[in-house]
């Protein structure tokens, strides 16, 4: 199996780091630390974003509310999570840290508001 | 006649922190005038995570950093002015401001912190010729539209510029259903995050192209389409590789410039290179009872040295309210030497700071395993190693107090050599 | 059925619609955009020649030497500023202190007053950043600045006031000779005229051929340039051109009537009548030869760069007269430098020729010739800003920030008669997004009010032509 290169984004050094799969086990090279080691594997077996978007609100300042997921989720969700996201409308008042969709799509995480308004 | 102790011009991080702190410090009559319909600035509009990690310990979105500052700012009880602009600022620290409810105000204060922040560059102050079609904005531009109002500024998108906002809105515009083309870069390295690189382009496989730049806006009602050339190491677009994009939208990302209209009118002695105020280690300005801090002095990466910067700004006019500030004494200058482009304050008085001087800076190049060395008058006080320097990075360094007061210094010197040198 | 069309609603179209519309006649102005003054009105160089430089005997040079002080009182009454800031043509070697010389005695020939040929020296004590080169000029007091399209969309309100109507966004696309006129085509609607006036600018011929044959040619002769910062704009304090040598007339420098510096422009003929692009080898160019009058222009304050197209006329001359074939129909065409400096002439002369078919017109007794005072909110001073707030509270609300224009600027703006219905238009009448960020924080501010004002959503506000959308939708489309 081929190497997979990426940048390490644990710190600013930004390491160009290799991963690779050898019978079961991971490989990672060209990192300069550990926590690289550790980024690369889970970069290429689970690799996880915060997802921060929007999402419609009525009666308010402003006619989108910032939301975020509580965690990280899983990557390939990302997309599926605004589709989710996008259709959904709510009203105001919302506080900050409230949710405004529970366990989206069985991930576990919580989408939540990220300010007052 | 309206009169505060302290009147801090802008209601973004910086003008929060500042006014915060002041009245942690004991000053009770502060006023916060704000030109935006709420506070928090463009940190409102800066929906993404990744602020807080100094000063909060966790990674936090922009309008949840900001609110941070809001609530603990009315909890304080200090009084803000919402909707209000600064016309200008007198010498002695008159201001002058409007807005719809109190109409015209002179406003007296003893001291006055300005925190303007920044604006972004322009088509016009980067000069791209061909046509002035509608589909050409800033990031932060359309930025706001997206995040806060709720439009769509954009179909088939171009980037130029590949600061943190236009990597930022890449993902943004993504998201939203936009197709972002490609993300071309004058200078041969970003002046972005990695991490924004890997999460913002590399997750959504949108090209970073650097070293080019966008040489020919076309359309003549709306954007239809921009060439982007390769450029040689001068910056100039090499003949031949001139590729045409069709699109109908550019964004650009190229760079901020503090906003000192109101500093400059009143004289305030302003750093060309960083475009803001001439500042001392109090952030006082050339003008005394006058301090700024946040991106109206310099143009900083994170919120969070911003907001550090800013307690600095608002404890010292405090201390000046209360007659604390310790100016007697020599004044020490920062130099820039090889590799700094700026260090900011450009002036120190050794006998006002507390415990620790802290200086910002930025390098002009991107530099791996360097030392970063510091001299009061030419002698070496101290050398830190640095495997990664990169101009989008701003780095911050500490001085001991007593390092600077065992002697008269006239200078102090930072400077990148070569590991081994 | 009108009495008389007049298509263009650029600056010469505005002049004569506003000197029409002092007589009892039912008026229409006719524009193919969504703004007047939306051609070569808003890219040129703004300048009030003093009238030295027109061949001898031309109607270039007798309108020119009759336009140039006829302006003091149409901005007056108009409240459009008008600044009397005197003109330098400057030498750097004998061959062009020869043609300065020529200059001078065309000057004289053309009845130009006040004319003075200067040394070294006398330049310099005019002018303290001018090149170390200059060893003379001709010093012509009477040349002045103004901003042509402000003055138009004053002219056209004041006409709008006095009764004629405004038709934007109207394309004059065929013309039909009826019985007792003409019948206009703007796209699937159709005016009648008694008679037209023909101010179409780079499409005057196509104009003209509608209704006539090839009486002339318009070719477009594109010129670009800077605009630097308010912070630049004391650098020169007159209107500065450089000797005509056999390479041409090189570029000038001047303040512009708001404070900023403006440098250009550089003569291109060109096919396309569309073609306002700016292209970075002339922009190069003109900030090269710009250096022969001072070195001292910091070109990294450019605010922007445009391009206008000059009207050149096939025939070399102002083309004011009667169509061959139409009767009743008259162009005024060619209208090329200096144009603007002889725009209140033009429409006099135009109209004498109109009172020649039409027999004498009747004056109105009730013709205003003022306009309403627009409000400059920065230049009030303190005490009557805020009795202007405590009326109206809109001007205490900053939305361009870079310039200080209140709400109630923008407001006022948009509400007089042919108001602004543009981002742009809000921009050349008000003035938000003309300063350093270029509408970056104003801009969607201005929309607001704009679709708040035209009763639109912000989403069918458009920056300039009708096709130039800001906004493709909302967010939010991609849904489960």
């Amino acid at each position: 199996m081929k190497a997979k290169e990426m940048i390490c984004i644990v710190c600013p050094l930004g390491c160009h780091i290799k991963v690779l799969k050898n019978d079961g086990v991971y490989n990672v090279t060209e990192n300069k630390c550990l926590r690289g080691k550790e980024y690369g594997i889970k970069e290429l077996t689970n690799p996880i974003r915060v997802l921060t978007t929007t999402v419609k609100i009525k009666d308010a300042l402003l006619n989108r509310l910032p939301v975020k997921t509580k965690e990280a989720i899983p990557k390939h969700k990302v997309i599926k999570c605004m589709e989710v996201i996008n259709s959904i409308e709510i009203k105001s008042p919302i506080s900050v840290g409230e949710v405004i969709v529970e366990n989206i799509l069985g991930t576990g995480v919580d989408v939540v508001a990220s300010r007052s308004m | 006649m309206l009169a505060y102790d302290i009147v801090v011009i802008g209601g973004g991080p910086a003008g929060l922190a500042a006014a915060i702190e002041a009245k942690k410090n004991g000053v009770d009559s502060i006023l916060v005038i704000e030109r935006d319909r709420e506070l928090g600035g463009i940190l409102q509009q800066c929906i993404h995570n990744g602020f807080g990690l100094h000063i909060f310990k966790e990674e936090l979105t922009g309008p949840e950093y900001a609110e941070k500052f809001i609530v603990e700012l009315q909890k304080l009880g200090i009084e803000y002015k919402l909707d209000t602009m600064v016309l200008n600022i007198r010498e002695d620290r008159l201001v002058n401001a409007i807005n719809t409810e109190d109409g015209f105000m002179i406003i007296k204060a003893r001291a006055i912190v300005l925190a303007m922040g920044c604006r972004e560059r322009t088509r016009g102050a980067i000069n791209i010729s061909g046509t002035r079609p509608a589909g050409v904005f800033t990031a932060g531009t359309a930025q706001r539209f997206v995040n806060m109002e709720g439009y769509m500024v954009g179909k088939k998108v171009v980037i130029l510029g590949s600061g943190d906002i236009g990597l930022i809105m890449a993902r943004r515009m993504t998201l939203e259903g936009a197709k972002v083309l490609a993300v071309a870069e004058l200078m041969p390295f970003s002046g972005g995050l990695t991490r924004n690189i890997v999460q913002c382009l590399d997750d959504y496989d949108i090209p970073l192209l650097l070293s080019h730049t966008v040489i020919e806006i076309k359309g003549k009602d709306r954007v239809e389409g921009v060439v982007i050339a390769k450029v040689d190491e001068n910056k100039r677009p090499i003949k031949g590789t001139e590729k045409y994009y069709e699109c109908d939208t550019l964004l650009l990302s190229v760079g901020l410039i503090p906003e000192n209209e109101i500093s400059e009118n009143v004289g305030i002695k302003m750093d060309p290179i960083t475009s803001g105020p001439v500042v001392n280690e109090a952030m006082e300005t050339s003008i005394e009872g006058i301090f700024a801090c946040g991106n109206v002095v310099h143009v900083h990466d994170l919120v969070d040295f911003v907001t550090e910067e800013s307690r600095r700004a608002g404890k010292n006019a405090a201390k000046y309210i209360k007659n604390q500030i310790q100016s007697e004494g020599s004044i020490t200058e920062t130099k820039p030497g090889k590799g700094i482009s700026y260090i900011v304050p450009q002036k120190v008085r050794p006998e006002n700071i507390d415990k620790t001087l802290d200086l910002f800076m930025r390098v002009d190049n991107v530099y791996h395993n360097m030392n970063m060395v510091i001299s009061i008058d030419g002698k070496e006080i101290k050398r830190m190693k640095k495997r990664h320097l990169a101009p989008g990075e701003m780095e911050a360094v500490k001085i001991k107090k007593e390092d600077l007061m065992d002697s008269k210094h006239a200078e102090i010197t930072i400077s990148l050599v070569e590991e081994g040198a | 059925m009108y009495d008389v069309a007049v298509i263009g609603a650029g600056i010469i179209g505005a002049f004569i619609v506003r000197e029409l519309s002092r007589y009892d006649l039912n008026i229409v102005l006719i524009e193919k955009d969504t703004d007047i003054a939306n051609g070569t009105t808003k890219a040129n160089s703004a300048i009030i020649h003093a009238g030295y430089d027109a061949k001898p005997g031309t109607l270039k040079a007798k309108l020119n030497l009759k336009g140039n002080p006829m302006f003091d009182k149409v901005c007056q009454e108009l409240d459009v500023p008008l600044k009397r800031i005197g003109s330098l043509v400057i030498a750097t070697n004998e061959e062009e202190m020869e043609s300065v010389k020529e200059l001078y005695k065309r000057g004289i020939e053309n009845g130009i007053p006040d004319i003075k040929i200067l040394d070294g020296e006398e330049v310099r004590e005019k002018e303290e950043n001018i090149s170390e080169e200059v060893i003379g000029a001709l010093y012509a007091p009477t040349a002045a600045i103004v901003s042509p399209w402000e003055l138009a969309v004053a002219l056209a309100e004041n006409a709008a006031d006095n009764g004629a109507k405004i038709r934007l966004e109207s394309k004059v696309t065929d013309i039909e000779k009826i019985e007792d006129g003409y019948r206009l085509s703007l796209g699937s609607e159709a005016i009648d005229t008694k008679y037209v006036i023909n101010c179409a600018g780079v499409y005057a011929a196509e104009i003209n051929e509608m209704v006539s044959s090839k009486d002339f040619e318009i070719y477009p002769r594109r010129g670009q340039y800077n605009i630097l910062d308010k912070s630049a704009g004391n650098i020169i304090k007159h209107v500065i051109f450089q000797a005509p040598t056999k390479l041409g007339k090189g570029t000038l420098v001047t303040p512009t009537v708001h404070g900023n510096l403006l440098v250009g422009p550089d003569a291109e003929d060109i096919d396309d009548k569309e073609d306002t692009a700016t292209t970075s080898d002339r922009i190069h160019m003109i900030r090269q030869v710009s250096k022969k009058i001072t070195t001292k222009i910091p070109f990294y304050t450019t605010i922007t760069s445009f391009s206008g197209l000059r009207a050149r006329p096939s025939t070399e001359d102002f083309i004011i007269e009667e169509a061959s074939q139409a009767k009743g129909f008259i162009n005024v065409a060619g209208i090329e430098s200096p144009g603007l400096s002889a725009a209140p002439a033009i429409a006099e002369y135009t109209i004498d020729i109109l009172k020649e078919i039409i027999g004498n017109l009747e004056e109105k007794q009730d013709f205003n010739p003022t306009r309403r005072p627009v409000i400059r909110f920065m230049e009030l001073d303190d005490e009557k800003k805020s009795e202007l707030i405590k009326k109206d509270s809109r001007y205490g609300r900053i939305i361009c920030r870079c310039e200080n224009i209140t709400e109630g600027e923008i407001v006022d703006a948009i509400n007089r008669h042919g108001g602004a219905r543009t981002v742009d238009a809000v921009k050349r009448r008000a003035r938000p997004g003309m300063g350093r960020c270029q509408g970056g924080f104003c801009g969607p501010r201005v929309m607001e009010i704009l679709a708040r004002e035209l009763g639109k959503d912000i989403k069918e506000i458009v920056k300039d032509s009708s096709d130039s959308y800001i906004l493709t939708g909302e967010t939010k489309q991609n849904q489960a």
